[in-house]
């Protein structure tokens, strides 16, 4: 586990020299089209790209999480709010081995969906909608945050936001290039060019410039894709239960498919989330996609035969994906022994079996009935019968006010209106 | 010409063996800290448990027994030294507690107790982490092992004597064993 931060530390210093100095190739080559004469200029955009590339890194080293955090309208959260959640999250950090348990947010919105942010760990944060505690189980919701604890275990979310700002300079520095050919570059290029090799030059240049945008992008959607296998592998691991990540997924991608919800509007957090609510109908991974497809990702999970080893999961990703490129880098799968999958654990047995399976049936004629159901960061499902008028509600448990979202209101109120036969 | 290369051949065997060496003193220290863990989860249950005998006894007159033997195993787990001597005296508590579970059953007024409530869900939570804490620890021991055992890293383990760990098992107590539901 701790060979696997390793190398995934190594690999992440790899990556983000790699789209450095394709900045550094980019400003010159923009330097060396704008004025080919003047090779003191050519150096000016490659500074350009550096300085753009500092302002940026150091805004988001310096409080990115806050950012981030507040752009998604979370908010914090102690045990005594939503003891279920905090106690999961601090299962989930004993079993990664992580040292520090990050801070736990909720975001008011009925969408399922989760993510992780912190550059270090000691400064990490797990934010989860109410959505997702109202539709998952126990299990499922712990599998969710394993995941996201994987992100922050495997230095992920550091790697994702240094990646993310090196290929936004990139692009900004191609943006900046491509204006200015627009408003006063035909001009200059009339005195260029005067030789054989100055052309040939140039072309490489023009090309370069062109290109250098789109491949940091791939480099960075490749990436992206595998640490999402590879936080999916780690949390199998971690909670022994691949089925809970599993139905998890479903759930999350079910739902985000029936409307797409405000989350997504928010493109910057997007590709953060367990799933990216932008991209949760895709079947294919395109290029450009930061999540690999969810349906794959639950055919992974679901073929790992009992066994809930980093190994097993990459037994299964091979054999469903026919090739043999690697999930995981050798010294972790070399470190795992086969490790039996757990039972679910959610129904306690006994009387609390029962009670369980008596309000699930309570749920389901509730839902037959249209009504609406509202998650309480307290862990209390507030249903609202639909014919319910305020727009806001206490909850009976902790007494949080909540602003009832008019989405849930109107399927409500249309359900009432089909309902009444 | 000869003792240089002989030199390089001596340099970088000494080499090879500082960073093996190494290695294995960053995995013994990460089954160290693994234990560590457990030990922190393990306190707590231990700490929670004069607690929720003392709520309990006001409402259950009749079951001196159960509260004896949850009494005398904490006792014998909270003495307990090393791994394999926890986890013995840890499943004999836990199964100490797992019968008080049922015999809870049949007292109403006690599981209406709030206070009772709240001792129990924190309870049972202690217990779930006690068992992801001794899943990684159990892992962590496993990685070290398997590089005492392997080539190359058993010549250094045996030349500096680093010895394998024991595994954290607990037999596992019926109380794992879920009811099927089929409708």
């Amino acid at each position: 586990m701790f060979e696997l931060i390793r190398t995934n530390k190594r690999k992440s210093a790899g990556l983000i020299v790699v789209l450095g100095s394709l900045l550094i190739v980019l400003g010159y080559a923009i330097g060396l089209i704008l004025s080919p004469d003047e090779p003191t200029l050519s150096y000016l955009f490659v500074l350009i790209g550096v300085v753009v590339w500092v302002v940026m890194l150091l805004t988001s080293l310096a409080g990115g999480e806050k950012i981030l955090l507040s752009s998604a309208r979370a908010r914090e959260v102690k045990k005594a709010d939503a003891p279920q959640l905090y106690n999961i999250v601090e299962e989930m950090c004993i079993a990664s081995g992580l040292s520090t348990i990050p801070k736990v947010y909720i975001i008011d919105t009925p969408d399922p969906n989760a993510f992780a942010v912190g550059l270090k760990p000691e400064r990490a944060a797990v934010a989860v909608t109410t959505g997702l505690m109202a539709k998952l189980n126990r299990d499922e919701l712990q599998a969710v945050v394993a995941h996201e604890i994987a992100h922050i275990q495997n230095r992920d979310t550091l790697f994702m936001t240094l990646a993310g700002v090196t290929v936004g300079a990139v692009i900004i520095l191609g943006d900046i290039f491509f204006r200015s050919m627009l408003f006063g570059g035909g001009r200059r290029r009339g005195g260029g060019g005067n030789n054989q090799g100055g052309a040939a030059l140039m072309i490489i240049a023009v090309v370069m410039a062109i290109l250098a945008p789109i491949l940091a992008r791939l480099l960075y959607f490749a990436c992206s894709r595998q640490r999402e296998y590879l936080a999916d592998a780690c949390a199998a691991q971690y909670t022994r239960y691949p089925e809970g990540l599993a139905s998890a997924l479903d759930k999350i991608s079910r739902q985000a498919t029936k409307h797409s919800g405000e989350i997504g509007k928010n493109k910057t957090l997007a590709p953060m989330y367990i799933i990216n609510p932008l991209a949760a109908r895709s079947r294919r991974a395109g290029w450009f996609s930061t999540h690999p497809p969810t349906e794959q990702r639950i055919k992974v999970l679901r073929s790992m035969g009992g066994d809930a080893s980093l190994a097993a999961y990459e037994k299964a990703y091979q054999s469903i994906h026919g090739r043999k490129d690697a999930v995981l880098p050798p010294s972790a799968r070399a470190a795992t022994a086969a490790t039996p999958t757990r039972e679910a654990m959610e129904n306690g047995g006994g009387k609390a079996g029962t009670r369980k399976q008596w309000r699930e049936v309570q749920d389901l004629l509730h839902k037959v009935d249209h009504y609406a159901v509202l998650a309480c960061a307290c862990g209390m499902k507030i249903k609202l019968p639909p014919d319910y008028e305020e727009s806001e509600v206490n909850c009976p448990r902790c007494h949080h006010q909540h602003v009832i979202p008019p989405e849930l209101l109107a399927v409500g109120v249309l359900g009432a209106a089909s309902g009444a036969k | 010409m000869e003792w240089i290369i002989v030199l390089v051949v001596v340099v970088a065997l000494v080499l090879w063996v500082i960073s093996l060496y190494n290695k294995l003193v960053r995995f013994r220290n990460q089954v160290r800290n693994a234990w560590s863990q457990i030990d922190v989860q393990l306190k707590r249950r231990h700490d929670l448990i004069p607690n929720l005998v003392e709520t309990a006894k006001g409402y259950m007159k009749h079951e001196r027994e159960t509260f004896e033997a949850i009494t005398q195993a904490r006792a014998a787990a909270m003495g307990a030294q090393g791994p394999a001597d926890a986890a013995k005296a840890e499943s004999q508590l836990q199964g100490a507690l797992s019968r008080f579970n049922l015999v809870v059953e049949n007292y109403p007024e006690l599981k209406a107790n709030t206070n009772f409530l709240s001792l129990q869900e924190e309870l049972t939570s202690t217990e779930n982490k006690i068992g992801f804490a001794r899943q990684f620890y159990n892992d962590q021991v496993m990685q070290f092992n398997n590089l005492i055992e392997s080539v190359p890293t058993n010549i250094v383990a045996g030349m500096f004597q680093f010895t394998k760990s024991d595994f954290f098992e607990i037999e596992e107590p019926a109380e794992r064993e879920v009811p099927k539901v089929s409708f």
